[in-house]
């Protein structure tokens, strides 16, 4: 090893949601911090300025905010037997890199998890039987539970600007808001964001379909804010450059805008940028680690001594660097045995696009990233499985991140990809339509879960991260049944065509098309080391000054957006550390 | 679903819109300005090529590709088209970026067949697909027709085998038909499409027919309102007002 670091409290691995937060937070309590990223360094100015932040060839096409899959990539398969062939072209799901992670192209809908989420497991054999629950489906409660983490949940909306209305506070329903959500403790900090069209009629329509519908939470600010750090935020101005871009009015909650301008100048912070970490460094007896090996800015391999390790990297790279530095047993679908790489789960996305005639203004061009409206009807409690055929839930929603011509026009159905018959439908529909979506849960199987590919490397030499990953009949159903409710409350507002189904039976897991970035476990939370990676505060069961923080703590994924759950468990486990760990470094949990 | 079958509730929101007040500014109501501005593309003649030297492809794939986009994006009564919006120009300069030959994507082997739900799983960056795809298409339009190329058939016969290549039914020796007429077909939109900054849509011609602002990325003030068309023309990044 050619260049080796002084030594540093805690070495970060990752700038994004959760590097941040641990960097605020330990940083606040003195600790010397390294954080080590592997892109480009990117703040609102001069990155995300207007107007070269609004250029869509760069931004939705050379996807200039994302991660380049040259470098580093992961292979897909749909069956323990089959081959995985690399993820070459981003579709299905897009990784950030740079300072900001995904957080700064992220949209901003920020939710908190039901109460039910954390006890999935035991809520579903308590109700209805052991029996109700396939065989291979593997999913686990949460080792922790939401009052737990309300005050964490809370914080990340406070620092974020979490524009919405409450529903539930202190027990008490509140008028406009969620009804069947977690109580909490007070309001959000910003009133909700205003309705484009699509979701004012969303309203409509849920009030006829009897759901209760609410504005969604959104991280894009509704009005002028100070977060607890003194960070500021503008208004949105509804760019519709949402979604895959960075904002450029210091709008959207972000790490760049809401969490980094705080911590970037302290003396016991240093940030790295074009720092690849290619493994957490072990100890012989691999039960603790010495730090992290990166390639520099110049590509020379260094190491980075620390005593604590907080991987922060998005939920599949914190899989990866745990599964390439030998960190606890890799999962064995066949023997059902090891936990680095289970119960790796996704989100069940479905669309729905409505056309209109002329007169009905919906300009898609108008975005406001996160704001929208959704209901809860269909999610959590309120779906009984033995009714509805499947186990989980998931929330129809009216969003609106913003769309050009260059990110595609959806046409009605009949309509050709190209000659004048296209042309006169794109000009037609282009202003008068919107979608609603069905985004649901996705339970998870002893049959989806990371690997490391046998044949196919990075650009640094390292196996490539596998996923072996398919829909199963459950989240098929799950799609039928919410596609087919969205679509009800899509044909009450009678537009003149409408386009988007759920998934058929059988159907398999599409990579070209894309469905979110919510790709959630893998390294999942728990209470037995057996069964997880991580114990409840997100620390490694088998390397104790290992942290792992981010969306591959969730043994299922829930019918929300992660990353309110996300920056909660950030703060956790921050907490944690702060609390209990430093004062008696060692498991926080005894096995 | 058609119109004159309004369910109730459609009727209901329908009326629930305010509409526009009587009086100054009525008529152009609804679609405003934007419905002049896509009158007056459509009513534009056809508009010349600027005359472009192609840097990247040769001769006969510049031919290939200029009869091409004119198929897939051609001028008529909706508005302009791709060649005189300047598409050929901005897949020429495009086919020389990072971006197409091939820095996003991951393109190391080894290269195996896969169902297309896994996504584009050859070894060629797009600047290739596309020379590639060309070459064969051509030949295989000589084989066809006498020694024709594409660009020497006429309009018929060219959308005839573009729906052929887009339907995966023309077999080509190095590369997939369907591939190819998707990257093609996408490069094509990107260039009417995109800013004219990276040398298509020519003077926001797109932007105009659809009724897309381009780059204003400022609508707090119009998110509320549901009785009027957006009224203000397109602008592009270098600041250029549509
Ligand atoms: C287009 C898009 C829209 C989204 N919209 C929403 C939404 O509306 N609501 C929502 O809840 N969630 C949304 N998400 C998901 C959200 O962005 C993530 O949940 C969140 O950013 C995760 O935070 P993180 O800290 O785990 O990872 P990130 O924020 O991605 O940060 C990880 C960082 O680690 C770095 N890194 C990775 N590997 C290494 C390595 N080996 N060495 C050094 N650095 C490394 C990466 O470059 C990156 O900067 C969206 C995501 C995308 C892409
Ligand atoms: S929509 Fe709002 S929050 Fe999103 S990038 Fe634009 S101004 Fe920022």
């Amino acid at each position: 090893m050619a260049i080796v670091k002084t030594k540093v409290d805690a070495v970060i691995v990752g700038a994004g949601w959760t590097g941040a937060i641990l960097a605020k937070e330990l940083t606040d309590h003195g600790l010397n911090v390294v954080c080590l990223e592997r892109g480009p360094d990117r703040d609102t100015q001069p990155d995300f300025a207007y107007p070269r932040v609004v250029d869509e060839l760069e931004g939705s096409v050379h996807r200039r905010y994302l991660q380049a899959l040259a470098q580093e990539t992961v292979t897909i398969r749909h069956g323990v037997n089959d081959t995985a062939v690399p993820y070459r072209q981003m579709g299905s799901f897009k990784p950030g890199t740079g300072v900001g992670g995904a957080g700064s192209h992220w949209s901003g809908a920020h939710f908190r998890p039901l109460p039910e989420d954390f006890l999935l497991r035991s809520n579903m054999e308590q109700r209805f039987g052991k029996k109700l629950l396939p065989e291979n489906m593997s999913i686990q409660d949460f080792p922790i539970t939401y009052d737990e983490l309300e005050p964490s949940l809370d914080h990340f909306e406070y620092v974020c600007g979490t524009s919405g209305k409450a529903g539930v506070i202190n027990g008490q329903v509140q008028e406009g808001g969620n009804p069947f959500e977690g109580s909490r403790k007070r309001e959000y900090p910003l009133p909700p964001n205003p309705n484009y069209l699509g979701s004012e009629w969303f309203y409509k329509a849920a009030k006829e379909m009897g759901y209760h519908a609410y504005p969604i939470p959104a991280s894009n600010a509704s009005r002028a804010y100070i977060n607890p750090y003194g960070c500021q935020m503008g208004p949105c101005n509804a760019c519709g450059f949402c979604s895959d871009y960075g904002c450029l009015n210091y709008s959207k909650a972000s790490p760049n805008a809401n969490v980094w301008p705080v911590v970037r100048g302290r003396k016991n912070f240093e940030m790295r940028t074009h720092a690849q970490v290619l493994k957490v460094n072990l100890a012989d007896d691999k039960k603790t680690a010495t730090g992290v090996t990166y390639l520099d800015a110049q590509g020379r391999e260094t190491e980075q001594p620390a005593d604590l390790v907080l991987l922060c990297a998005f939920s599949l790279y914190n899989v990866h660097l745990m599964l390439v530095s030998g960190i606890g047993t890799p999962y064995d679908p066949v023997t059902k045995t090891g936990t680095i790489g289970k119960n790796y789960s996704y989100q069940n996305l479905n669309r729905v696009v409505m056309y209109f005639d002329e007169t009905v203004q919906a300009n898609p061009f108008i975005g406001i990233g996160g704001a929208g409206a959704t209901f809860d009807d269909l999610n959590g409690k309120q779906n009984d499985p033995t009714k509805s055929g499947f186990v989980g839930g998931g929330i129809v929603w009216a969003r609106q991140p913003g769309a050009g011509p260059v990110r595609g026009i959806p046409t009605p159905p009949g309509v050709p990809n190209w000659g004048s018959a296209w042309k006169k439908s794109v000009k037609e529909v282009f202003r008068h339509q919107f979608y609603y979506e069905v985004q649901g849960s996705c339970m998870s199987y002893d049959d989806a879960y990371l690997s490391l590919d046998p044949t196919y490397k990075d650009a640094f030499g390292r196996p490539l991260l596998r996923m072996t990953f398919d829909w199963h009949d459950n989240e098929i159903k799950a799609s039928q049944f919410l596609v087919g409710k969205a679509q009800e409350m899509c044909k009450v507002l009678n537009p003149l065509a409408m386009k988007g189904d759920a998934k058929k039976d059988g159907q398999h897991y599409d990579v070209t098309q894309y469905q979110s970035t919510h790709t959630c476990g893998g390294a999942i939370m728990g209470k037995d080391p057996k069964t997880s990676a991580l114990n409840k505060y997100l620390q490694s069961w088998d390397v104790s000054n290992v942290f792992a923080p981010g969306a591959n703590a969730f043994p299922q994924n829930n019918g929300y957006n992660p990353t309110g759950l996300v920056g909660g468990l950030a703060y956790w486990c921050a907490k944690a550390i702060r609390e209990q760990y430093l004062s008696n470094p060692g498991p926080l949990v005894q096995a | 679903m058609s119109d004159d079958k309004q369910s109730p509730s459609r009727r209901r929101l329908i009326k629930s819109l305010v509409f526009v007040p009587m009086g100054v500014g009525a008529a152009g109501a609804l679609h405003g300005g934007l419905q002049t501005a896509g009158a007056a593309a459509t009513a534009a003649p056809e508009g010349k090529p600027n005359p472009y030297t192609p840097t990247f492809f040769n001769a006969d794939e510049w031919r290939f590709l200029n009869a091409a986009v004119d198929r897939l994006i051609p001028h008529d009564e909706h508005g302009p088209g791709a060649i005189e919006l300047g598409v050929p120009e901005f897949i020429d300069r495009h086919m020389k970026t990072p971006y197409a030959h091939g820095s996003i994507w991951y393109m190391s082997g080894p290269w195996l067949d896969a169902p297309p739900e896994f996504g584009y799983q050859g070894k060629l960056p797009l600047c290739d697909i596309l020379r590639v795809g060309m070459k064969n298409f051509d030949n295989h339009c000589a084989q066809q027709f006498n020694g024709k190329k594409f660009a020497d058939l006429d309009k018929g016969q060219q959308e005839a085998m573009l729906k052929e290549a887009e339907g995966n039914k023309l077999k080509f020796p190095d590369i997939s038909g369907k591939i190819f007429f998707a990257n093609l077909l996408a490069e094509t939109r990107n260039g009417y499409f995109a800013d004219p900054g990276h040398g298509g849509n020519k003077g926001m011609g797109s932007w105009k027919m659809i009724g897309y602002p381009g780059m204003r990325a400022d609508y707090l003030d119009w998110v509320e309102v549901r009785d009027r068309a957006y009224p203000i023309p397109p602008v592009d990044l270098a600041g250029n007002r549509g």
